[in-house]
């Protein structure tokens, strides 16, 4: 499982990469999209993959070591919102970028 | 103490706060509180009259040795009393002068806070809380000048100033931390018992030079002279508030503060004594040649100013003695005469001598009173001027270091002094005698006796130091003088008549040489449009082309280390992430860990090779398939969600499902505004040009990176997890917060504070998102109405018996109803997911976007103005109350005497439910989820309203395209 959702995270992250470097807004977009998917789930796995052990305990108190961390499953849970927010964001200064200047390049001018 | 300091300041926010046409209100205010303020420095006159000096000291940073603190004594007395009551004359003048249609509560608010930024200065016992108020004063005195912020003048006026004024207060800044490093410690008793220490110090010649460079160019001193001339464009009040007592004083101020410790070596004297001697020249001879009579006064302050300075340099007790009171006896002579031109000004309409003559018919009072402030200027005997003037020619006389200076020194006094007995006589006799004059703006008439009352105090007190000297500024010169010299403070007398002295031949002869000057000269004057030998704008030419060059300097540097590009920018960041991921492989070498893995399932492989397989077909496609790369990206979302349930994360895959769907919705509404892009439109080369090759270069970057961190996280992943606080959390989540939901409890209670702030960043952006879509432009091709609509209402319009729009209408016709019946059971769902958060999979995040979807299914159904009619959606109102709710709930706390965001549980038995855990965590949970609906839903809205709003552009026919089409 490791190595499968490693290289899941370094496939998100250079498709990311590639495309947050590409001169078209909306491709910047997408880019920052998997960039996240990749991030999230990188920081997640900082907690270590565990199978059918999911942080609810009970008032008998379940082993604490028995169970997956719950400390990167929080920091995620809000990095998911919040990276909605963030690309929302994104799409309406570019939008705006667009109908400002015309045309949907990162720079608000065809250079290409 | 405290409140003389804290009252100008507090009046001036009062003021601010006045409306703008509640004149008399604000200047009641300002004038109450100056004659407060000097009332109750009177009060404390019998203290400092002794000779000590009062200190009333705050604690600020103790670890640094800064202190607030107040130093009140001789010398800061008399500045203290200056400032106020010729600030409380300037009140009552400003209250006649200004004109109604003027916004007068700001200029008494300016005024006030300038006013106590200056009485700061001066009351500093402490030299950083000095530097602080000065660079306050230079603030206020920006806005002071700059009130008038129409006239072109004025601004510009009010920018040279604060350039100026302020790059000197660094230098001051800069100098006395030179002096806080020589004596250790910034506390001004300290730095005046360690005269000897400055002056040995091998700091002493940059100290003295930065502290000069600042009190320099706050008192207008050659060649910083050129801003005060350019300050004219201001109020004349504030004129006559700046050139006397404030201002262009308080670098005088700092020069006498400082003189025991700085003055008295070579550096001093020739750096003093010749800046104050070309600047006493510089403005005497400018002034003769000016035809405004603001720029007249202007440029004679500035030559007065160099005396002063003169005499300070010049280093002798005497000469300290006689700057001191040569500071007190300008400030009212020049002040009077400030407001005397300005009642000229206001009653006449103008300012040029060359337009004015015999106003002495019409203005008898005002033409007096002008007349005696001038004759003070002159130094004509009786009144003030005439003694510091004598005592001035006296230390002129006296060989202090015997350098060329000194043989010269009487000479040039003596020009200096006739120079200003000319100007002052061209300013009364053009303005005063001669014909009637013609053809001016106003009628000229007397001004109304409360304009004219401050000038005539002014006067008064002018001709009273001059006739009885010794009885009435004696004393207080006298304890100024002590609390500068100490011990030192030499013999001096104060007496009108000395005998027939040198001082008095040559002060009969300035005036002799001044009278005869005017009246062989005075035709000519007029004649003159610039000073001559010296180009009238020479010091705001070179101002301006110093600034010029600084400014340009600037852009090439940053055209030549930076770029407006982002995609340069990204590269670069990109790649030093890669390498600082590198170093540590380079340092330890790369081997993963020994921790036992999971075992692989193959279904789990699968759903990763299809997710990958998404990323890279959205990298591939995002160019000009957008919506296929939209549709792909959401895959590999869809990937990582599985992955979250497989690997015991519920709460995520929950939360990441949702917001999938929600930003897949988004991105959409998105696409439509969008220009089109096609494949054709690309340039088709086969070369290797330097586009492919930029492109090889960012693939070779995206692998690099993807491999890195795919590496780093499998070392990491086989590696034991080491001791976290997570163990902490798991123990205590049940016992301590009341939630088997480790994941939400963090959330809810033990990281609560980062949730209140995460909430927030999330209300701000979707209160952003609205307010940048208020004013949106689309672009113009993306104006017209979806090509599927045109394919509709064309069909429409061609077939008999339907209207446009019915094929709209018939538009997803079945899934409408199932969505609209579906719309409770996901708003139940919803409500279960925040109830049951605390102790299993849900809460607030997940539950709020639950909420938006069942919102965003009724707008696709019914179209947002469909909705809108029956349904009242006010996600602002949302935001507002969840982040109130979050708020109350953390601070409810504090009822109970718990800190911020404490949390309390208890179990409730509800009827037919039965036994149900209650927490308070869970309240602010609502807030949560609250904040969430009203965010997601805002944003998809407003994005959504763009599509029914009419730009003006577009004809009406075909607007009303709805947002559940897209």
């Amino acid at each position: 499982m490791e190595a499968v959702l490693a290289i899941a995270i370094g496939v998100l992250t250079a498709s990311g990469v590639w495309l947050i470097l590409r001169p078209r807004t909306f491709q910047v977009i997408i880019g920052l999209s998997l960039v996240s998917y990749a991030v999230n789930l990188f920081i997640y796995a900082m907690g270590r993959l565990r199978v059918d052990a999911p942080a609810l305990t009970g008032a008998e108190q379940a082993g604490a070591a028995s169970l997956s961390d719950p400390v990167p499953q929080a920091l995620v849970l809000t990095a998911i919102v919040i990276s909605f927010a963030m690309t929302a964001l994104m799409l309406v200064v570019l939008l705006a970028a667009r109908g400002l200047t015309g045309t949907d390049h990162v720079d608000g001018e065809d250079g290409e | 103490m405290w409140a003389i300091l804290l009252l100008p300041f507090a009046g001036s926010l009062a003021a601010a706060l006045l409306p703008t046409t509640s004149r008399n209100a604000a200047a009641l205010l300002a004038g109450a509180i100056a004659l407060l303020c000097v009332g109750s420095l009177a009060m404390l006159y019998p203290a400092v009259a002794g000779g000590d000096a009062i200190r009333s000291e705050l604690e600020w940073m103790p670890a640094f040795g800064l202190d607030l603190l107040i130093r009140l004594d001789g010398l800061t007395w008399v500045f203290a009393f200056l400032v106020l009551a010729i600030g409380f004359l300037v009140v009552l003048y400003a209250r006649y002068y200004m004109a109604t249609e003027d916004p007068v509560p700001r200029f008494f608010s300016f005024l006030l806070a300038f006013m106590g930024s200056m009485l700061g200065l001066v009351l500093s016992g402490n030299l950083i809380q000095l530097v602080f108020f000065w660079e306050l004063t230079s603030l206020f005195s920006f806005l002071l000048i700059g009130y008038w912020h129409h006239n072109e003048s004025a601004r510009s006026g009010a920018r040279i100033a604060l350039l100026v004024t302020a790059a000197g207060g660094m230098c001051l800044l800069v100098g006395v931390l030179l002096i806080g490093r020589i004596v250790g410690s910034y506390d001004l008793d300290a730095v005046l018992a360690a005269a000897d220490r400055i002056k040995g110090s091998a700091l002493y010649l940059p100290a003295l030079i930065f502290i000069l460079i600042g009190a320099f160019t706050k008192s207008a001193q050659f060649p910083f002279h050129f801003w005060l001339p350019h300050a004219m464009g201001a109020p004349t009040p504030v004129s006559a508030y700046l050139h006397s007592a404030t201002m262009v004083k308080a670098g005088i101020f700092v020069l006498i503060r400082l003189w025991p410790v700085l003055a008295g070596t070579d550096a001093w004297y020739l750096i003093v004594t010749t800046t104050g001697l070309a600047t006493l020249l510089v403005g005497a001879w400018a002034a003769i040649f000016q035809q405004d009579l603001k720029g007249l006064l202007a440029y004679s302050t500035i030559s007065h100013l160099g005396l002063i300075t003169l005499l300070l340099g010049l280093g002798s007790p005497l000469a300290a003695v006689a700057a001191i009171f040569h500071t007190l006896n300008h400030a009212t002579f020049k002040a009077s005469l400030f407001m005397a031109v300005g009642i000229v000004d206001h009653e006449t309409g103008t300012r040029d001598l060359r337009r004015l003559s015999g106003l002495y018919r019409f203005m008898p009072f005002t033409a007096t009173l002008a007349m005696v402030a001038a004759a003070a200027m002159a130094g004509v005997p009786l009144l003030n001027g005439f003694l510091s003037k004598e005592m001035f020619l006296a230390e002129a006389l006296e060989n202090h270091r015997g350098t060329i200076i000194d043989e010269a020194l009487p000479f040039i006094a003596t020009t200096a002094l006739a120079l200003s007995v000319l100007y002052s006589v061209r300013f009364i006799h053009q303005g005063f005698f001669g014909p009637a004059p013609t053809g001016l703006p106003r009628e000229p008439h007397e001004a109304p006796f409360w304009m004219r009352l401050p000038v005539e105090v002014l006067v008064l007190a002018c001709l009273v130091v001059g006739i009885m000297p010794s009885v009435t500024i004696g004393p207080f010169l006298h304890m100024a003088v002590e609390s500068v010299l100490g011990d030192a403070t030499p013999r001096y007398s104060l007496a009108i008549w000395h005998g027939f002295t040198r001082p008095l031949a040559l002060s009969v002869a300035a005036l002799i040489f001044g009278g005869v000057g005017y009246a062989i000269f005075r035709d000519r004057l007029n004649a003159f449009t610039a000073v001559p030998l010296m180009g009238r704008l020479k010091g705001r030419r070179s101002f301006e082309v110093v600034l010029a060059l600084i400014v340009s300097g600037a852009r090439r540097l940053l055209a030549l280390t930076g770029t407006g590009k982002l995609q340069p920018q990204l590269r670069l960041l990109v790649i030093i992430a890669c390498l600082a991921g590198l170093l540590p492989f380079l340092r330890y070498g790369y081997e993963p860990g020994d921790r036992p893995g999971v075992l692989v399932d193959p279904g789990f492989a699968l759903i990763w090779l299809v997710g990958c397989l998404c990323a890279i077909g959205a990298a591939w496609q995002a160019k000009f398939h957008r919506y296929a790369a939209l549709i792909l990206m959401a895959g590999a979302g869809l990937a990582s969600c599985v992955s979250f349930v497989w690997l015991s994360a519920p709460d995520l895959a929950l939360t990441q499902l949702l917001v999938e769907g929600v930003t897949t919705v988004l991105l959409l509404l998105g696409l439509r505004w969008l220009p089109q892009r096609h494949p054709e439109m690309l340039p088709r080369t086969r070369r290797l040009s330097p586009y492919r090759l930029r492109r090889g270069f960012d693939l070779g970057i995206a692998i690099a990176a993807g491999a890195g961190i795919a590496l780093l996280s499998y070392a990491v992943m086989t590696r034991p997890l080491p001791n976290s606080i997570a163990g902490f959390f798991l123990e205590n989540a049940y016992p301590g917060g009341g939630g088997k939901n480790v994941v939400n409890v963090i959330l809810v209670d033990f990281r609560a504070f980062d949730t209140l702030g995460e909430i927030t960043v999330l209300a701000t952006v979707g209160l952003t998102v609205f307010s940048l879509l208020r004013r949106f432009r689309p672009a113009v091709e993306s104006v017209r109405a979806p090509e599927q609509q045109r394919v509709q209402n064309a069909f429409d319009d061609r077939s008999e018996g339907r209207e446009v729009g019915d094929t709209r209408a018939d538009y997803l016709a079945i899934p409408r109803i199932i969505m609209q019946w579906l719309s409770p059971v996901i708003l139940v769902f919803a409500v279960y997911l925040l109830v049951r958060g605390h102790d299993l999979p849900g809460g607030g995040f997940a539950a709020g976007v639950t909420m938006t979807l069942a919102l965003l299914l009724q707008y696709m159904a019914f179209g947002t103005r469909g909705v809108e009619a029956r349904l009242r959606v006010r996600p602002m109102s949302w935001v507002g109350l969840g982040l109130l709710i979050a708020v109350a709930t953390g601070a409810g706390a504090w009822l109970f005497g718990y800190p911020f965001l404490t949390s309390a549980f208890g179990y409730a038995d509800i009827l037919v439910i039965g036994k149900v855990p209650l927490a308070s965590a869970l309240l602010f949970d609502v807030g949560v989820f609250l904040v969430v609906i009203g965010a997601t839903a805002l944003i998809l809205t407003v994005l959504a309203h763009q599509s029914i709003r009419t730009p003006l552009t577009r004809p009406r026919s075909d607007a009303e395209p709805e947002a559940g089409e897209l």
